[in-house]
This record gives C-alpha cells, structure tokens and sequence, in this order.
C-alpha cells in the first residue's frame, strides 16, 4: 500500500493518496521521480489528498514539491504533521 | 507496442476546408440573448439541431466585441459542425457571423428578427435548419490520418491526485501526439503562476519564449489592476483547497504536468485565435473550466482532455471532453463522470506510458463516435470569455 507521493527526493511535502491516514501510523510514501519507498512516521490525521511534510519546516522556510518552490511557511511544522493552507501560503498575489 | 504511430488512423467529417471534425452537428447559433428563445425553438422544432444559447452579444464593443465574434464564428468554423443556422436580434451583426463561418465553405445562414418577430423567424430558421440536419445525416465519416487531429486540454476541480495522476497522463498522451504531427493547446494563463519560467523555457524558440512571458505579464498586470485580496480563495479555488492544494505555485506546477516532459512549446495564440501549423500552441485564457474549453472549441480543437481531482462535471456543448481521474475517492464516488479511471498510478499498479496509453486509446474511441460520459449526462457547457463591461 502506497500512502502518499512526492515528486522529488528532495520535496518537503508528499501527497496523501489513500483514505483515513491516522496519527500514529507508519507510511510508506512512494518517490515518483525515482520509483522507489521509503518510510515516514505520520503525527496527524491527513485526508486524502492532503500533504505531509517529509521534514521539519521553519517559519520562513520555503516549501518545495515538485523540486520547485510552491510558497513559504507561516507557522512550524514538524516532519510527519499536516502540511497546508493553516502553515503554508503563496508568495505571489 | 505503441498505442499510436504515424499510420494511425481515425473515423472523421473531412469538411469542405479540409479540417476534421469528430462529430457532426447542427448549431443554431444565437448571436445574442435575445435570439436564445427563437433559436431553441428552432432547435425543438427540428431534430439533430442543437440550439447553444449564451447570455451575451449587446453593446459589446472594442476588444471584447472582436473576442464575442471570434468565439461565435470559431464555434461555428469548428469542424465537429456541419452546418449552422446564425440568429440575431438584427441582421447587421447576424451577416457578420455568418460571413465569418461561410469562409469554410460549409452551409450557413442568417436571420434578423426586427422587423418579423420571432414567429416568422422560427419558421424560416425551422426551415433551414431541416434542410441542413437531413444534409448532415448523409455526410460519411472517412479514415484520416491522426496528423489531422487537433487536441485541447485543461483541468479542473484539480487536487494534488490531479498534479500526480491525472495531469502526468494528459502529459504523456501529449508527448506521444506531439510527436505524430497533431495540434495540441494548453493555456490557463493564471494557473502557470509560479511555474512561468518552466514554460518559459520549454518553448522552442525566442520568439515564442518573448510572446508567451508577454501574454503571461499581460494577465498577471490585470490581476494586480483588479484584484481586492491575494486571491486565496479564488485562486487556488475552495474546491481545490478542500483537495489538498494550497497555494497558486502548488496548482500550477500540477497544472504544467500536462504538457509532459518532451513536447516543445511551439506557438502562442491569443483567445480563441486560430493556430496555424502542428506542434503544441499555449492559448491564453481563463482558468474557468468552461470558458477555456468554449475557446478551444472556437480555436477549432475537435477532442479535449480534462483531468480533474474533485470531479469537474463540464461538457461542451461541440467539442467531446474526455475526464480523467487520478483520485479513488472521486472515481468511486462521482464514477458516471470519469471516461479514463488512472488512480492505479498513484499505487504503482500502472505506469505513466500505461495511463497515457489508456486515455489515447479512450481518445481514439471517442474521436470514432463513442460518447463521452459529459455527453451521455447532457453537458453543453458553451460559455463566453467577457474582457470588461458592456458599453
């Protein structure tokens, strides 16, 4: 079972791809780019389709998915916690 | 084996300019909103016609009069028509449209409704469009070479699954087509925000390069011109934050990964502007589902990809659109709206060659007749890209 996708080896965040994801839980998140797992320990409940961070963020830290910068962080996050519009917003607009 | 090559043919309308159309419809087409109600009337009076009605066309002027006329007579220049009926509230702009569309040679006419109401009109259209539907419904559909197709894409309702999954496939099918000689169009100007410079440098010269950062700064200075707010919530939309994307840079570079990773970015058009060789055009155009897909069908694009994450519902009302879904959830819930289900991407039970095969194979179905799942529910989507206000 695959939990959740990041593009790059070098991505801040992956995506959560399965249903009901759990704190607690160990996930197994498949590197797009280089069609190989590795393990992450998850601290939030993620819904489908939601990120998790894959490291710790600082506030001011800029956010990479894609291996590209997709905004900056607005309040810390620690590696497996939920990654998303209450921590992350765009640098443009 | 490859799904497509360069001998891959198609069941297509060859249509008087040599365009080919994949479907083959008669339009009655209103020229503003007062012609709505007659040209529906027409279209009940006559079966095979189809009316597509849209609430603009008055005291329009300028740019966004030129844009009106462009995406009425490209609606009716596209080869998946076979005939149109042009009714307006007054003859002058009605001879306009159907000036415009009669440069294909394809059958046309017009009616004015001043000066005979909508009852003679009616009758007349009704005439009309009986003679065009029994024409349309002798045309054959004749093998072409898939160099003839021309293909659109834009995606919607769009989360992360969409950036993944669903985007990756349109961009692998994209890679594949490209290479056979078709006509391929992205845009959605605001939705490359963040990922302008990998466009930028994906296009195939300077020129092209210069053309494209002149359209992109022309809509991101008409955002600044009318903006009230950083646009986060129109911007990435509500939908697509529900999804799981969170900033404007997160959805455009999911958005990007449908023009693939080998075509080249070989022109740039203006809404609803025509292109004029093969290759992979950039269109700029609104990132509303349906006003981008309404210009592509007015560039003259005959097939569209759509993928979406949280389940986009849109059709068009000439122009078959093909949905693509990466996301489980959405293709076990909203499944009657999905043609090409590429979830098993995202678990590593298919590849990126296979999905962008499966949705070629779905496209080449589609283009030989099967209808899509928007055209089985009746989607008809037809709407106009407006540039500001009426006059």
């Amino acid at each position: 079972m695959i939990h959740c996708v990041l593009h790059d080896p070098d991505d801040s965040v992956a995506v959560v791809v399965t249903e009901g994801v759990k704190a607690g839980e160990t996930l197994t998140a498949l590197i797009l780019d280089e069609d190989r797992t590795i393990q992450i320990p998850c601290k939030s409940d993620i819904p489908l389709g939601h990120k998790v961070a894959m490291k710790d963020l600082a506030v001011g830290d800029t956010v990479i998915k894609y291996g590209t910068d997709i905004g900056k962080v607005i309040a810390a996050i620690k590696t497996g916690e939920h990654a998303h519009v209450q921590n992350i917003k765009t640098k443009r607009w | 084996m490859p799904i497509i090559e360069k001998d891959t043919t198609f069941w297509g309308y060859r249509r008087e300019n040599g365009r080919v159309g994949v479907r083959n419809y008669v339009v009655i087409l209103p020229l503003d909103d007062l012609s709505n109600a007659a040209a529906e009337a027409v279209a009940h009076n006559v079966k095979g016609a189809m009316a597509i009605p849209h609430p603009y066309g008055r005291l329009q002027f300028g740019a966004d009069l030129d844009l009106h006329f462009a995406t009425l007579i490209g609606a009716g220049c596209n080869p998946n028509v076979a005939a149109v009926v042009v009714i307006g509230i007054e003859d002058g702009w009605t001879q306009k449209v159907v000036d415009g569309i009669a440069t294909t040679g394809k059958p046309v006419v017009g009616f004015g409704i001043e000066g005979h109401g909508d009852h003679e009109t009616i009758m007349k259209a009704s005439k009309a469009a009986r003679e065009y539907v029994q024409h349309a419904s002798e045309i054959q559909r004749v093998e072409c070479p898939i160099a003839d197709l021309w293909v659109s894409t834009k995606c919607g309702e769009s989360d992360t699954t969409s950036g993944c999954g669903a985007n990756p496939t349109v961009g692998d099918a994209f890679d594949k087509l490209h290479a056979l000689g078709t006509t391929l169009v992205f845009g959605e100007t605001s939705e490359l925000t963040g990922g302008e410079q990998i466009v930028a440098a994906r296009c195939a010269n300077d020129r092209v390069r210069a053309d494209f950062m002149k359209m992109f700064d022309r809509y991101q200075d008409m955002i600044q011109r009318n903006k009230t707010t950083d646009l986060s919530e129109s911007q990435p939309t509500k939908g697509n934050i529900a999804g799981g994307l969170t900033t404007i840079e997160e959805k455009a570079l999911g958005n990007i990964q449908k023009i693939g990773r080998k075509c080249t970015v070989d022109g740039v058009l203006d809404k609803a502007e025509r292109p004029t060789h093969p290759g992979l055009w950039f269109m700029d155009s609104s990132s509303a589902a349906a006003e981008m897909v309404t210009l592509c069908a007015a560039s003259g694009f005959v097939v569209h990809f759509f993928p979406t994450g949280q389940g986009n519902v849109i059709g068009n009302a000439i122009v078959p659109v093909i949905k693509i879904c990466a996301n489980p959830r959405t293709v076990r819930t909203m499944s009657e709206h999905v043609d090409v289900d590429c979830s098993g991407l995202l678990q590593r039970e298919r590849t990126m060659d296979q999905t962008g095969d499966q949705l070629l194979e779905m496209m080449l179905r589609t283009v030989n007749g099967r209808f899509t799942a928007a055209e089985a529910l009746g989607h008809r989507e037809f709407v106009m890209t407006r540039l500001f206000e009426s006059a």
